[in-house]
């Protein structure tokens, strides 16, 4: 294929894979809605027998739940597998990395996102934050397409391998926050109804999810994985290529700020797990608001704070 | 760190505290995990105004508009720090604060620590079962070969067994010394980077320079356009290097949606070494050259046009490159020519240069369409009178101070225009001639130093490792107790985490599979 074709083929398989991606979410939103009339534990339906001819109600709304759920997965995993093939496509019209604009690394950095979910249901369950994730990928992947730029080499300053290495480290983390972010969110709401609702009223989907003090956990985790390698990506490999580019390893540009307020954030976030008194619920709104610094930092400050990054777009 | 700040809150500030104590609190306070959580969230929040507001230390000239569009809060912004939020009292008081905290918070853990790496695992609670993580079996397993069989379940700890006077057998078991050691070499080094930093800026210098094809700079004050230093530094340590520029060469997508997008920038000559050693070199983007400490980086690149002036008498009163400044991704530029030495009064010239000029109808003005040079246009407006060089006032060499100047006119009223391709040459009303002779480019050079940059890269280093070191491991203490009881032993088996981190129920299940023991017999489990 020529240059112009992997281009056009990227183009297809990106928005593509939003189309897809979006049906993912609803898939989970349908789950959701099922769930309102499913028990709060799983109703075993039993495997031959007699009497499975007559199906009781609530088997059949078990079944429907479990299999909104399934379409939910498969599709969040089509839709990665077709971004992969546009990343890759992408990549290869533009002969570099596929991670060099706002663009791509919107798309690079949903797909990175979605590979971490998709891995993790399958060793600690977390499809309960499926339709958080699908639908956050969902909103960037088709707010990417607004910042689009045609595959094409890069400006001098980004021919770095630091450039590889940071922002594929910088998606990583961000991988690994948008969980975190997830499952702190639903850990605040859960908390919550734990405290209020009456064990005979816990129905619906948020009683399908495991106990809050669990999705604190998995929240602590992820981010625990994720704050040393965003200090790699912040801290250590964009210093080295901000000397090398620019002549100083730390000048307090927008997007250096940003970075060094999330990491802060974050850092707060660990102590605060730490410390009588913020623990729980505390924790979790750090967690949110770091991640929101996150958010901010790729979108705000690409696009309306000027600086030495803004040619990022 | 948690249960001192409660203490301490506790403890009422009552009037008859002495001093001493009164210290002791402070210090307390200070050190205490709550207050290094309540600096870090400062810390970020005080951040947040350098990125919105400009800063005189990233973008002088953007602060300098900022006066302009906001003159009234802009001085207030000023006075209060908000041009230099990373310099400013408020901000440094932060981030010291934090360091003393950071400090007190060290010292007391690594003495503990020390202690605790010598301490031996604690004994067992005296109900083991009331632990949250907590089980109970029987079995025809001797406590000995319970023992034998814990010891290799319990690899990787620290064990200790104990018999008590009543038979029962007691395994203590602790592992994870080395998560607060990486949590003591994170919180370390962070304060190493910190020393790091605010070395290298006390000690370092950075300037810039433009230099153009075919000339000279030299690593001395005056050659640079802009230049800052730390306080520790001496304008006489400047390493004296010298660079000759022979090439700067510029490249640009031509083709294509990118169409105009730079592709290549780099700067060829040749340097001497302040040892008189002598080299080539090839600067570029991400490539910069490094002579003794200090390391040369090409920042950007743009159009010198050699111009030359020739007053009425046939004088030549100008002959060199001058520097045009880009202003857009087109290379727009712009700059002033300054003719101090024209007869009878001084000339300048103030306009635009443009790379690849297009005109788009008859009375409109050019406009650049691609930035590099396919078809160069000088177009610029004069005015004579004077210059104002000599009122000890240091003037930019890119701005002409009209005040004492009057603009050259057509004999219809309306401002002179000059519009040179290179080579082609105008004269003014007056019989002055000014000539575009050729066109050049030059490098913007940043030269910096900042002495021990390896120190913060090694503390981060270091860091990151202490920290991986501190996330990733789990420190746990296991008990295990095993009676006789008949022709049966009851074992009871239990373990904590001091951070509530692993899933030490399900752990708790593997080391009793691994302890190769009979199902449990009660299976006591409150999370
Ligand atoms: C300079 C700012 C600081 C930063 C960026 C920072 C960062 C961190 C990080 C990322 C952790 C998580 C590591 C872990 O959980 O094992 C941590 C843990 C800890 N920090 Fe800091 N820290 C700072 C200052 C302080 C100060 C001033 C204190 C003293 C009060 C302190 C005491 C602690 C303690 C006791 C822990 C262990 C918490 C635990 O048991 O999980 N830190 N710190």
């Amino acid at each position: 294929m020529s240059l112009e074709q992997y281009a056009q083929f990227s183009n297809y398989a990106i928005a593509s894979a939003t189309v897809v991606l979006g049906l993912a979410f609803l898939a989970y939103l349908v789950q959701w809605a099922v769930a309102r009339k499913v028990a709060a534990e799983p109703v075993l339906v039993a495997a031959g027998g007699a009497d499975t001819a007559v199906e009781s109600p609530s088997e059949e709304t078990e079944t429907r739940f479990t299999m909104a759920g399934s379409i939910g997965y498969s599709l969040t995993s089509l839709a990665a597998l077709v971004l992969l093939a546009g990343l890759v496509t992408r990549g290869l019209a533009a002969e570099r990395v596929p991670w060099g604009n706002m663009y791509e690394f919107g798309c690079a950095a949903v797909m990175c996102a979605l590979i971490a979910y998709l891995a993790l249901v399958k060793v600690w369950d977390i499809d309960w934050v499926g339709s958080i994730i699908t639908g956050i990928g969902t909103v960037v992947l088709g707010a990417s397409m607004l910042v689009y730029v045609p595959a094409g080499p890069l400006v001098p300053a980004l021919h770095s391998y630091w450039l590889v290495m940071h922002v594929l480290a910088a998606m990583i983390a961000g991988a690994a926050f948008v969980i975190g972010a997830a499952a702190s969110a639903l850990f605040l709401v859960k908390s919550r109804a734990e405290k209020r609702t009456p064990e005979e009223a816990r129905t619906g989907m948020l009683w399908r999810m495991p106990s809050a003090a669990r999705m604190d956990q998995l929240a602590y985790r992820v981010n625990a994985f994720a704050f040393p390698v965003w200090t790699f990506a912040a801290l250590i490999s964009g210093p080295i290529w901000a000397q090398y580019a620019w002549g100083r390893y730390w000048g307090w540009d927008p997007k250096e700020v940003w970075a060094f307020i999330t990491w802060v954030v974050y850092a707060g976030y660990l102590h605060a797990r730490a410390t009588a008194g913020w623990k729980g619920k505390a924790a979790a709104i750090l967690c949110l608001v770091g991640f929101a610094t996150f958010v901010f930092n790729f979108v705000g400050v690409n696009l309306f704070v000027p600086g030495l990054h803004s040619y990022a777009k | 760190m948690s249960e001192k700040t409660k203490k301490s809150k506790g403890t009422s500030l009552a009037p008859e505290l002495g001093w001493r104590e009164m210290l002791r609190w402070l210090w307390r306070q200070v050190t205490s995990m709550r207050t290094a959580l309540f600096l870090l969230l400062l810390l970020a929040i005080a951040a947040v105004p350098g990125s919105l507001i400009p800063q005189r230390g990233v973008d002088a000239q953007a602060v300098q508009s900022y006066f302009a569009r906001n003159p009234t809060l802009a001085p207030v912004l000023d006075d209060l720090g908000f041009f230099s939020v990373y310099t400013s009292p408020w901000f440094s008081a932060i981030y010291l604060l934090l360091m003393v905290s950071l400090v007190g918070c060290i010292i007391p853990r690594a003495i503990l620590y020390a202690k605790a790496l010598r301490a031996r695992p604690p004994r067992a609670p005296r109900n083991l079962l009331r632990l949250p993580v907590s089980e109970s079996l029987e079995t025809d397993a001797s406590p000995e070969d319970v023992v034998v069989a814990a010891r290799t379940a319990l690899r990787g700890h620290r064990v200790d067994v104990v018999t008590h006077d009543d038979g029962t057998t007691e395994v203590r078991a602790e592992k994870g010394y080395l998560r607060e050691a990486g949590n003591l070499v994170f919180h370390v080094s962070l304060v190493v980077v910190l020393v790091g930093v605010a070395a290298g800026a006390l000690l370092g210098y950075r300037g810039s320079a433009v230099v153009v094809e075919g000339t000279g700079f030299s690593n001395s004050l005056t050659q640079y356009d802009e230049f800052s230093s730390g306080a520790w530094f001496e304008p006489d340590d400047l390493p004296p290097f010298s660079l000759q520029m022979d090439d700067v060469e510029a490249r640009f997508q031509t083709t294509g949606e990118q169409r105009g997008a730079p592709r290549l920038f780099r700067a060829k000559g040749s340097y001497t070494a302040p040892d008189g050693d002598t080299g080539d070199f090839d600067i570029q983007v991400n490539h910069p050259l490094s002579v003794d400490g200090t390391d040369v980086f090409l920042v950007g690149q743009g159009y010198a046009p050699v111009v030359k002036v020739t007053d009425p008498e046939g004088n030549v009163a100008f002959d060199g490159p001058v520097p045009f400044l880009p202003e857009d991704p087109t290379y727009t530029s712009s700059g002033v020519v300054k003719v101090p030495d024209a007869q009878p009064y001084q000339i300048g010239f103030q306009g635009f240069f443009l790379p690849t000029a297009v005109t788009t109808g008859d009375d409109e003005a050019s406009v650049s369409v691609f930035p590099a040079a396919a078809n160069p246009i000088l177009g610029l407006f004069a005015w004579t009178g004077d210059l104002g060089l000599d009122d000890g006032v240091p003037q930019s060499v890119y701005v002409l101070d009209k005040d004492g100047m009057e603009q050259v006119k057509n004999e219809d009223g309306s401002n002179f225009r000059i519009s040179l391709s290179p080579g082609q040459e105008q004269e003014l009303p007056d019989g002055t001639t000014i000539q575009f002779v050729e066109l050049r480019q030059f490098a913007r050079l940043q030269i910096a130093a900042s002495p021990g940059k390896v120190v913060p890269l090694v503390g981060v280093s270091v860091g990151v490792l202490g920290l991986i070191l501190s996330l990733a491991i789990k420190p746990r203490r296991t008990w295990i107790r095993a009676r006789r009881d008949g022709s049966r032993t009851i074992v009871e088996v239990a373990a904590l985490d001091r951070v509530p981190r692993g899933d030490v129920t399900g752990d708790l299940d593997d080391l009793l599979e691994r302890l190769a023991l009979e199902a449990p017999k009660e299976k006591a489990e409150r999370a």
